[in-house]
């Protein structure tokens, strides 16, 4: 496996991660309560979306957008995220009427679809956003493959 | 007209053009394994933009489902022979 590709680089990241989730022992030493496995399940799917932002770094949009999520999920930054929204909707605005062509009429109501779907996609023009669309499946991709080979080898064990 | 104009303003220099979003999504839809095997010119822009709609809520819905299992199974097992386990079968494709 090449050590700098996408994969290495978020395998080492996630794995890291991991190590840290399952580093939380609970104070008891019974069998982890639903509450706190819904705490690891939590804390798992942020360092997957984490690990994987970061490897991409900031080098595509969904990507800072995902940082910047991630960054701003405390209950003080509610305002933060706010104000954000209201950004992203005025240069989505001005992005979605640039964007749209004619024979698209039919496919913009897809395309806003898809914005939804991919981090930053509110703020990008059609062209971005499906270059950043196919990115962005490869990494989703290679981040199931990851969590896939994780559970087979914890199961096994 | 009009139009014209502000593609040419939005894409900072470089217009954009018919061909290039054609271009941009027969290669999305090869990304799809739904649309993969089909003609790009059978599939119309819209049906690729949905099915991506429809395989990314899938692949989220994994990884979902994933991490679910996962922090059930992470409670009970050793990590360090779980990552060397992991690497190793990497290693080996």
């Amino acid at each position: 496996m090449n050590p700098s590709s996408l994969k290495s680089r978020f395998t080492t990241r996630f794995l890291r991660a991991l190590t840290k989730i399952n580093a939380h022992k609970p104070i008891s030493s019974s069998s982890p309560g639903p509450g706190e496995i819904f705490q690891r399940y939590r804390r798992i799917k942020v360092a997957a979306d984490k690990s994987m932002a970061y490897s991409v770094r900031s080098r595509r949009t969904w990507s800072r957008a995902t940082l910047w999520r991630l960054r701003t999920r405390s209950p003080r930054s509610r305002l933060a995220t706010h104000a954000r929204r209201s950004w992203v909707k005025t240069r989505s605005t001005r992005a979605a009427s640039h964007g749209k062509e004619k024979k698209e009429d039919g496919g913009t109501v897809e395309a806003e679809e898809l914005r939804e779907l991919v981090p930053g996609g509110e703020a990008m023009d059609l062209c971005n956003l499906l270059d950043e669309t196919a990115h962005y499946i490869k990494c989703l991709t290679t981040q199931l493959d990851i969590l896939d080979r994780q559970e087979c080898t914890s199961r096994e064990l | 007209m009009s139009s014209r104009r502000s593609r040419s303003r939005q894409s900072s220099g470089s217009r954009i053009t018919d061909d290039q979003i054609i271009d941009l999504v027969s290669k999305l839809q090869q990304l799809i394994p739904e649309l993969r095997g089909r003609r790009s010119d059978k599939v119309s822009a819209s049906k690729v933009l949905q099915e991506t709609c429809n395989y990314i809520r899938n692949l989220h819905r994994q990884v979902d489902g994933l991490s679910d299992r996962l922090s059930q199974l992470l409670a009970s097992t050793d990590t360090d022979s779980d990552q060397a386990a992991v690497i190793r079968s990497l290693l080996m494709e």
